[in-house]
């Protein structure tokens, strides 16, 4: 994808940090201060404490690819197929998975338990999250 | 447990609209000749309905009618009137019917799903973007899956890595339900397919091919549930509810759901189990939502006609869900083949599956199931010819 697709972006209120984090490299979900579990999508309350003491706080970025599709058909002008959908389930907490592009591959190579990290493309205002294969060196780490 | 309330509910009357690929009608229209039929059906007037119910309601997806348009188009007189996204999938209007009927708020509701997607097809090209979308698509939107082909199409793929499952496998449920749809004269499609053709047709959303998706359509399907007292009356009989399966466990979310390779059916079919003593080998027939191939394969699993992840071998080969089967399966060729009716088309071939006037008649048909939706809410009935 050459130029950035629409991405029709538009946060609703506590979600906005998750399209603006990458302004500095960092991939960051919403975070329990008291019982510490990750939550995705973020929200007012923590659904497992219901602490209200909930921030934004970077993660490492790296995770796993549980399952995806390769979309073939065009549904949105200047959203080019073919491109992968997918969800990855991140290091530290796996119950959290993100829905992103794979992006750094051809779309025939993209595996379930493939070892992807996150990149952020410049769109307009936000940073979206995309995530591309880990080198295999690292992926063994 | 006391005797389920929705023992107290059969349905006493059942018709669909003419259906089409693009029949260029109003969902109100559509809605209004199913009705007036199935009210007929029942051997009741409008002066006897007094409920409306009907899945989504205002603002719901593939167009349709409001309960409020139709309440007031044949101007009925109602003690009890719903409509609504947020149930148990789209058959949650009919469980609404069958629970205000056994509460006595209504003696006769008229259920409705009307779907005008074929010919308004053109309002939804616009694709995603603007407007209040809801936090649970926000996080799928911009990467490009609008559909519900993409999202579902990730529960197909992992349903494969886990469990060996094929596309020849969930090939053999468009064949099926192709094949059933010629006996339809209502159906969209009835060209017979051959798994050259179901595995050469361009892909969608991969390991969805186009055979994997139904087809949109416009058609309205009406059901009225009464009150089992007026079963003797019915002058076409009347089909009981044996069991309703309403639940949610888990997530509500396309992305989010504990199981990658299941859905809400899984919840469903475990509650409406837990309401009966029927068991799965006492159904005849299965008319189980086919909106993604797969999506019938996940029904299969969940109501415990094999174990988990047995979908694709209980499938392969046609024999065990064609309709000299062990369970007969779409009869009317499902939505892949006879068009997206939004799961009420399974419920309206259910009950003509109990009542004997099937276009293809499963033999001895007492006990029908249906199931309907796929993703994050879905619901199911069992559906009996005499009070079990």
């Amino acid at each position: 994808m050459s130029e950035p697709p629409p991405r029709f972006i538009s946060p609703h209120a506590e979600g906005e940090f998750y399209w603006t984090s990458g302004a500095d490299g960092l991939l960051r979900l919403q975070r329990c201060g008291d019982c510490r579990r990750y939550i995705h999508p973020p929200g007012p309350v923590c659904p497992y404490c219901h602490s209200r003491e909930l921030s934004p706080e970077p993660v490492a970025g790296t995770g796993t690819i549980a399952t995806f599709t390769i979309n073939r058909k065009e549904w949105i002008p200047g959203f080019e197929p073919p491109y992968v959908f997918a969800l990855v389930e991140i290091d530290e907490d796996p119950t959290i998975r993100l829905g992103t592009n794979i992006v750094g591959c051809a779309v025939d190579d993209v595996e379930i338990g493939m070892r992807v990290e996150v990149e952020f493309e410049a769109n307009g205002e936000w940073h979206v999250p995309l995530f591309h294969p880990l080198p295999v060196e690292r992926a063994e780490e | 447990m006391d005797e389920p309330l929705e023992r107290r509910a059969v349905i006493s009357g059942a018709a669909q609209s003419d259906i089409g690929r693009r029949l260029y009608r109003s969902g109100l229209d559509l809605t209004i000749e199913a009705s007036l039929r199935a009210i007929e059906d029942a051997g009741l007037t409008v002066a006897d309905i007094d409920g409306i119910s009907t899945y989504p309601g205002m603002g719901g997806p593939f167009g349709g009618c409001t309960g409020a348009e139709l309440h007031d188009a044949l101007r009925f007189s109602l003690n009890w009137r719903d409509g609504g996204a947020e149930t148990s999938g789209q058959l949650g209007a009919v469980h609404k019917a069958v629970l205000a009927v056994a509460a006595g708020l209504a003696k006769h509701v008229l259920c409705f799903r009307t779907v005008n997607e074929g010919s308004g097809g053109a309002v939804r090209a616009s694709g995603g973007g603007g407007g209040a979308m809801p936090p649970a698509f926000q996080y799928l939107i911009p990467y490009g899956v609008t559909s519900a082909a993409n999202w579902i199409s990730c529960y197909a793929r992992r349903h494969m890595h886990d469990y060996g499952t094929t596309r020849e496998q969930l090939g053999a449920i468009a064949i099926n339900a192709r094949t059933n749809a010629a006996s339809n004269p209502q159906a969209i499609y009835t060209d017979p397919m051959t798994m050259e053709d179901y595995l050469g047709i361009r892909m969608i959303s991969d390991p969805f091919g186009l055979y994997d998706c139904d087809v949109p359509c416009d058609g309205s399907t009406v059901v009225i549930v009464s009150h089992r007292d007026y079963a003797p009356d019915a002058p076409n009989g009347a089909v009981h509810v044996n069991a309703m399966g309403t639940a949610l466990r888990g997530r509500p979310s396309w992305d989010q759901f504990e199981d990658l390779t299941t859905m809400a059916m899984r919840d469903s079919a475990a509650s409406m189990w837990e309401r009966t003593d029927l068991t799965p080998a006492d159904v005849d027939t299965a008319q189980l939502y086919d909106g993604f191939t797969w999506l019938s394969m996940a029904w299969i699993e969940a109501l415990g006609f094999c174990e988990k992840g047995e979908g694709g071998p209980f499938v392969e080969g046609g024999a065990r869900i064609a309709p000299d089967g062990e369970l007969p399966l779409n009869t009317n060729g499902g939505q892949l083949s006879s068009g997206r009716l939004h799961g009420f088309g399974f419920l309206h071939e259910g009950i003509m599956q109990l009542r004997g006037t099937a276009n293809a008649p499963v033999a001895d048909c007492e006990v029908a199931v249906v199931g309907a939706g796929g993703g994050p809410e879905s619901g199911c009935l069992l559906l009996t010819k005499e009070i079990r």
